[in-house]
């Protein structure tokens, strides 16, 4: 049987475009150490390290995690590398977090980053392949043309995508930690940023940035007693899912592998209704239209119905009802091996109620997403501030 | 102190030789004649283009060779107004899924000859080719899509491919 | 340690594919060289890929020049409907290390694991010399060659060894190899007449080196009362356990392996007895050694402490074929198979990365699970 697990403590950098104050070593360093000072502990209490971070090619370091285990206390100990595309900062926690369900370790630290100042990651996304057509758009040139495939769908309108790029950059200027600060952002500087990939404008796309963020997660036995002045998140529910990247037949916009994981951690948890019992998500949302596209994928509305909640402000964290990425999101920080995880990591501190200025009243239940690949791979999580 | 190390460069070279694959080879071969080669799953019997040699829903070998048309439809597309490392093509551009007829799956292509601003989902398009002395087993065989004159698809003839 | 303590629920690997390990893959690409393995892992068992729990995959993207690699390789296995699926940028033997923890929660029952790897596409020591500190010794490009000549030289510097042991360890590889229908380099010659190549770096001649191997592998796992309908004697995983060690070569004893022998103590494997301190292995008829260079199997055989008796890489080991990714996970499926063809009881199989032995997984199995606590 699982055993019951929690987060029992977070960290994470100040992000930024570059971080040149810092190596890798002390990047994901500095994540691992707040972490651990947040659960209280000290590197020798860990029993095991889980790692991730997105392609290699990012910082041009194979395998980093031989070269990382000093730093991060691992020597001597498990430690164990995850790669799934965008989606492994979160797939980085569940493995870690299955090595303490699993009764295999009672403390284990996970830690994801990305340091894409390090090397090229446009290059990196885009290395020519011989044998195929040349990536001809780059990587917003992939989503583009999915997005477009939503708005037809769904006949959602243009301001949509603007409503969420001001939002999240809104609920950003409340996260101390988020690399994106724009004070004076306004729906009229989204609309009149340039259109990249039409419709995808530059203010409704991620940044580049250097970054990491790391948990303690631990048995009951050890979260029951742990000293760390903030209450433990409980796991209430963790799944994967992945697809083939293309099939005939695929629908691209709202992928089942999606559809599938939140259904499996829903009945997890016990929930039927998403939207009245989740208080508050985080969900990869690395242009803006995903915001609308994974509300109908994750359930909490009807198919087709996505943009009208985002319209209605019902995902703000100012008066909405099911306040989606206070945090500011993947649209305000994206160290993208990283973004996953700081997807579950907010998840659990709303949860634990140390969110500080963008703190949502009295949650209880939270969910954690991160999606990669072309919308292929899936990771979630559902954390309760009660044990499961 | 001096200035503090903040980077260092460390360029890397290294050179790889790459397989183009049985089911590869055999679409590239086509190409190098004018011509698509999709595979069909024998278990789902869906058409693939390029065929990679694998069914990606059954994973069985797709092994049957079908010849397909040399148009088909622009199931959705974006257009391109950033400029990235390695791009080969004047901005804007328009960048289009597009569905061959005979297919079950479509793939990323360029559209030319047409303004940006007419470019719509169900489009018809064919493709251009390189001159026939220049044809060879690469994708650069295939210059480009454009509009084929046809009538526009019906929305309920591609949707399920988006 | 933690790792063996609790209830463990047994799991036992039930099936086993690997494709031929050949010095290069002229026509078929990941997908096609994959492909084939997993029908056949399939194939033995009679199973589809519609009943795998989970499926975990292990590989390298700067072996194929390309990011995602994995992505594509999904598509051998057929991923539809969606499925829990999962990936490590490790070899294959640190994926099914992940599948074996997951089984522990009783909602699953199999799991597939597969890893592939094509390291002639690439200048392999190029992509390993990658894989070092990037400020202060990736730089300087030490090739991954000369980093394991460093440590055979302080193998024969402390006296236990010398480059006749590693002939012998080449000699018998290749002999065992002639039985193994996968393995590329196998032959006849005696040890005697290895020691006559040339060096490659001194003190490793061309026989103590591992050869460019490009190939996959696949395995099926299955807990309880599953494991026992699917295979007549399925090989149980009686304790598993892996540790890394620093990084920094500087601080390494590089002539023992300390992390192999403290992950065998928690699968259960190795025991310190005696006053002496030294590691003897307990309960092993085969090993199946993760070892590249010649000179590694030594250091190994004395980190888990076995004996004359036991049979150390029947398979040929690293030395015969050493798929970059898969190997690992090869030990794991050749120390599996001795116990479901009948030849053996009980068997350890040992996975390895980075450079010079830095990281080491062991896997205990047996003909019957685990009838202790681990049970």
């Amino acid at each position: 049987m699982a055993q019951r697990t929690a987060v029992i403590g977070v960290g994470q950098t100040y992000h930024r475009s570059k971080r040149e104050d810092v190596s890798i070593a002390g990047l994901v360093r500095e994540a691992a150490q707040r972490a651990l000072e947040d659960a209280q502990m000290d590197w020798a209490d860990i029993d095991a390290v889980v790692i991730g971070k997105a392609p290699d090619m990012f910082e041009g370091v194979v395998m980093p995690e031989l070269y990382l285990a000093p730093a991060l206390g691992a020597v001597g100990k498990p430690m164990i590398r995850v790669h799934t595309a965008g989606s492994v900062g979160g797939s980085t926690a569940l493995v870690a977090a299955h090595l303490v369900a699993s009764g295999t370790h009672e403390r284990v630290l996970t830690v994801a980053f990305e340091k894409q100042s390090d090397s090229d990651a446009m290059w990196a996304l885009s290395i020519p392949q011989p044998f195929s057509a040349p990536l001809l758009a780059g990587a917003g040139g992939y989503f583009a043309p999915i997005i477009r495939a939503y708005m037809r769908r769904s006949g959602a309108p243009d301001h949509i995508g603007i409503m969420v790029a001001v939002k999240d950059r809104k609920q950003a200027l409340k996260n101390p930690y988020a690399h994106l600060h724009i004070e004076d952002i306004s729906f009229e500087m989204v609309r009149d940023s340039i259109m990249l990939w039409d419709p995808v404008r530059y203010l409704e796309t991620c940044p580049s940035s250097d970054g990491a963020a790391a948990m303690v997660l631990a048995s009951e036995a050890v979260a029951d007693r742990s000293s760390s002045g903030t209450p433990p998140a409980w796991i209430h529910g963790m799944a994967m899912r992945s697809e083939p990247t293309m099939f005939a037949g695929r629908d691209q916009v709202n992928p089942k592998a999606g559809q599938e994981c939140a259904a499996d951690v829903y009945r997890q948890a016990g929930i039927t209704e998403p939207r009245r019992e989740i208080d508050v998500a985080e969900v990869y949302v690395p242009f803006s239209w995903y915001e609308p596209m994974w509300l109908e994928n994750l359930g909490f509305c009807a198919e087709g119905d996505g943009w009208k909640l985002t319209d209605a402000g019902a995902t703000a964290l100012d008066g909405g009802d099911i306040p989606w990425n206070c945090s500011g999101g993947v649209l305000s920080t994206n160290p993208i091996g990283a973004s996953g995880m700081l997807r579950f990591l907010e998840a659990a501190m709303q949860v634990r109620g140390q969110a500080g200025e963008h703190q949502v009243e009295t949650v209880r239940r939270s969910l954690g997403q991160a999606y990669g690949g072309g919308s292929q791979f899936f990771a979630m999580w559902v954390l309760g501030a009660d044990k499961p | 102190m001096s200035e503090p190390v903040t980077m260092l460069e460390t360029p890397i070279k290294i050179e790889y030789e790459f397989t183009a694959g049985l089911a590869q080879s055999r679409y590239l071969k086509g190409i190098s004649e004018g011509k698509f080669l999709g595979q069909r799953c024998p278990k789902c019997t869906k058409v693939y283009v390029p065929p990679r040699g694998s069914c990606p829903t059954d994973g069985v070998p797709t092994t049957d060779e079908v010849e397909l048309g040399n148009t088909g439809i622009v199931t959705t597309y974006c257009v391109v107004n950033v400029p990235f490392q390695g791009q080969s093509i004047e901005i804007p551009y328009i960048c289009a899924q597009i569905l061959l007829d005979g297919a079950n799956i479509a793939f990323m292509g360029l559209i030319q000859e047409v303004p940006t601003a007419e470019i719509r989902m169900g489009m018809r398009v064919e493709a251009v080719w390189v001159d026939k002395k220049d044809l060879g087993p690469t994708m650069a065989s295939v210059k480009y899509f454009r509009p084929s004159g046809e009538p526009d698809a019906a929305y309920e003839t591609f949707s399920e491919y988006l | 340690m933690a790792a063996a303590s609790g209830g463990r629920r047994p799991v036992a690997v039930v099936s086993f594919a690997q494709s031929d390990m050949v010095r290069r893959e002229e026509l078929r690409n990941d997908v096609e060289v994959l492909q084939p393995v997993i029908v056949d892992v399939f194939e033995k068992v009679g199973l589809t890929k519609d009943e795998m729990g989970f499926v975990c995959s292990g590989s390298c993207d700067y072996l194929v020049g390309a990011p995602f690699s994995f992505v594509s390789a999904l598509d051998a296995v057929g991923a539809w409907p969606p499925m829990r699926e999962s990936h490590v940028e490790m070899d294959g033997a640190f994926a099914l290390y992940e599948a074996w923890t997951q089984l522990q929660e009783d909602d699953i029952d199999t799991a597939l694991v597969f890893s592939f790897g094509r390291s002639s596409m690439s200048e392999l020591g190029r992509v390993l010399t990658l894989q070092l500190d990037p400020y202060y010794v990736a730089p300087l490009w030490p090739d991954p060659v000369a980093l394991a000549a460093l440590q055979a030289r302080a193998l024969i510097d402390s006296g236990r060894y010398t480059e006749a042991d590693f002939a012998a360890v080449a000699a018998r590889s290749r002999r065992d190899a002639l039985n193994n229908p996968h393995a590329q380099v196998k032959g006849e010659q005696t040890a005697e007449e290895l020691m006559g190549d040339d060096y490659v770096v001194a003190p490793l001649r061309r026989h103590a080196l591992p050869p460019i191997t490009d190939g996959a592998t696949a395995i099926i796992l299955a807990a309880g009362d599953r494991a026992a309908e699917l295979c007549e004697r399925p090989a149980w995983i009686t304790g598993m356990d892996h540790r890394i060690e620093t990084h920094s070569l500087g601080a390494r004893d590089l002539t023992t392996s300390p992390t192999t022998r403290r992950a065998g103590e928690a699968a259960g494997v190795v025991e310190v007895g005696d006053g002496s301190g030294a590691p003897v292995g307990v309960g092993v008829d085969v090993a199946e050694l993760h070892a590249p260079f010649a000179h590694q199997e030594l250091i190994l055989r004395d980190a888990l402490g076995l004996g004359e008796a036991v049979a150390v890489n029947p398979s040929g080991g690293a030395l015969a074929a050493n798929g970059v990714m898969v190997a690992g996970l090869v030990r794991i499926g050749e120390a599996a198979s001795r116990i479901m063809d009948g030849t053996a009881q009980s068997a350890l199989a040992h996975a390895t990365s980075g450079p010079c032995l830095q990281q080491n997984l062991v896997c205990a199995l047996a003909a019957e699970p685990a009838g202790d606590g681990r049970r």
